[in-house]
């Protein structure tokens, strides 16, 4: 019974952190893009507005759930809940600090973004049985571009796999910091494993850092990143100026909400997951120096939870920074950035990994 | 294949642009808008801060002589209707009872014939032209600084100015028939003379 019970409470607490990020997150979209844009953003509900998303749950509570008469009512309404399911799904085999994952899945990453897939096809349900054309227009393009992307992203994580030889993503973060037990070298040529040399750990063994060509491959899954979460500059199966709301447009109420929460928690797992890949996951950016073990002092399980959140954070911030820049890609420009442009480039990153996982590593 | 690269690396750098300059506003001073009237010879130099005038709370100050709502000085009206003549979008709607006799003066001297059973002026259509205000003889007609007059309800944007009761227009048409009917008798008497003295 306990047994069960444990898991229980995990999947709350991530339903839970979901929820409370999407708050968090379209409380600092707002304030964000009213900052970048000389506005003040929301400032009356609470001190500063930060109950203003609060208060608007509640208005989505309160609100009708209106299904169109023309609509087919199973998809539409099991939509929302299939887009949301397939992300918040994918939060379970993330691990958080040394020890400390929902689920420690020996194929974990291929996990991910298998159950992330699945967000695509809730998307077409949301679109098809909304029966309305701008809803299924935007359920086309995001298809569309949600398959494109997974293209050059799944080669950028594969170069990264190929250096880091292990689908586990607790395996891959401990690789990037002092708890690694194997040889970790900054660039391929300067030693900063565990008893390597003078400097150990830290952000030089960080997975960019670690061989210079996952720089690029973390530029790509970034875009590609974007690209499968439907942000801005890759935000047209939404495309407010087009097509109203696109596949959500007909949603109301705590529908529309799902729909809401699964966008922000794919912003926060689609970051997690580049973290992880890239940016040395729970571990320290602080290296041991000589005598000062800067790291052995800020790695453990709490320092791992803050670490992990800071830099999602950060990762975060930058998608919203970047919506709140670029103006959305043409339908064409988006299929060539990624067939022509990133994709012969994650190539060119895989084989590099190769390469380099031979005679360099 | 060479122009693609180009225009990769063009796309790049004018997506940087940008990206700096959006940072550079995240981070440049949020202060408060200054309220300062547009007279002000800094009024188009506030490049710092935010553009957002919180508007109950903050306001910016108007010219003394704004040419915003319409407010009537009924002392002064002379009901001459000439205001609902001009308005293009006709949004005065006056009715005059004639006055048995002079009622009075204005401020400016000019004699008062006529009530004004109503004076209303329907705010909701009224384009702010100011023709009006022109044509008033006795200028009791004007246009105030009062801009902010949001209403519940469509009929509150109808402003009356009128400050005679129904009763009391009912009682001074009463007069004025009565003293019609008077003339009236008055002339038909006069006539009927005539007639019998030729």
């Amino acid at each position: 019974m306990n047994f069960y019970l444990k898991y229980f409470i995990v999947a709350i607490g991530l339903f839970a952190f979901s929820g409370f990020f999407a708050l968090f997150g379209v409380y600092a979209e707002r304030k964000v893009s009213a900052f970048i844009q000389d506005r003040l953003g929301p400032t009356e509900t609470g001190k500063y507005g930060v109950l203003q998303t609060i208060a608007d749950v509640l208005k989505l509570l309160i609100k009708e759930l209106i299904v169109p008469a023309a609509a087919d009512k199973m998809l539409f309404m099991l939509a929302p809940a299939i887009i949301f399911i397939a992300v918040y799904m994918g939060f379970a085999a993330i691990p958080w600090a040394p020890g400390i994952a929902p689920s420690n899945l020996n194929l974990g990453l291929y996990y991910i973004f298998a159950i992330l897939s699945i967000e695509t096809l809730g998307i077409l349900m949301a679109g098809w049985g909304s029966n309305n054309k701008y809803s299924i227009l935007g359920a086309m393009r995001s298809a569309a571009q949600i398959i494109s992307y997974e293209i050059p992203a799944g080669f950028a994580i594969i170069s990264v796999v190929m250096i880091a030889q292990t689908l586990n993503l607790q395996a891959i973060s401990a690789q990037q910091g002092i708890l690694s037990t194997e040889k970790a070298s900054f660039l391929g040529i300067w030693d900063v494993s565990k008893n390597g040399g003078f400097i150990n750990g830290g952000i030089m063994a960080w997975n960019i850092f670690r061989a210079p060509h996952l720089i690029i491959a973390f530029v790509i899954y970034f875009i590609a990143s974007l690209a499968e979460s439907n942000r801005a500059p890759f935000d047209i199966p939404e495309a407010e100026s087009e097509l109203v709301a696109g596949f959500h447009t007909e949603f109301t109420g705590m529908r529309f909400a799902f729909v809401f929460l699964a966008e922000y928690s794919m912003m926060y797992l689609v970051s997690m997951v580049g973290v992880i890949l890239f940016l040395g996951a729970w571990n320290t950016p602080l290296p041991n120096i000589g005598a000062v073990h800067l790291a052995d002092w800020t790695t453990g399980v709490g320092w791992g939870i803050i670490w992990t959140v800071i830099k999602v954070l950060i990762l975060v911030g930058i998608q919203m920074w970047i919506r709140w820049t670029l103006p959305r890609l043409r339908v064409d420009q988006l299929m060539n950035l990624c067939w022509k442009v990133l994709t012969p480039l994650a190539f060119l990153c895989m084989l590099i990994s190769g390469v380099w996982r031979l005679w360099v590593m | 294949m060479v122009q693609t690269k180009s225009t990769v690396i063009h796309g790049l750098t004018t997506a940087w642009k940008g990206l700096t300059l959006t940072i550079r506003h995240l981070f440049a001073s949020n202060a408060k808008r200054k309220i300062i009237s547009v007279s002000d010879s800094n009024y188009f130099k506030q490049m710092e801060g935010t553009n957002t005038i919180q508007y109950p709370k903050q306001q910016l100050p108007v010219p003394e002589v704004g040419r915003y709502q319409l407010e009537v000085e009924m002392d002064d009206c002379i009901v001459c209707d000439l205001c609902a003549k001009i308005c293009p979008v006709d949004c005065i709607d006056i009715e005059a009872i004639k006055a048995t006799e002079a009622i009075g003066q204005t401020s400016d001297g000019t004699t008062k014939r006529l009530y004004a059973a109503k004076f209303d002026i329907d705010m909701a259509k009224c384009m702010y032209c100011g023709l009006c205000t022109i044509v008033c003889p006795t200028e009791c007609i004007i246009m105030t600084n009062q801009y902010d007059r949001s209403v519940f309800e469509l009929k509150d944007l109808t402003y009356v100015f009128s400050d005679m009761t129904p009763e009391e227009a009912a009682e001074k048409r009463d007069l004025l028939e009565k003293q019609q009917a008077e003339r009236a008798a008055a002339k038909l008497a006069a006539t009927q003379k005539k007639e019998g003295s030729e």
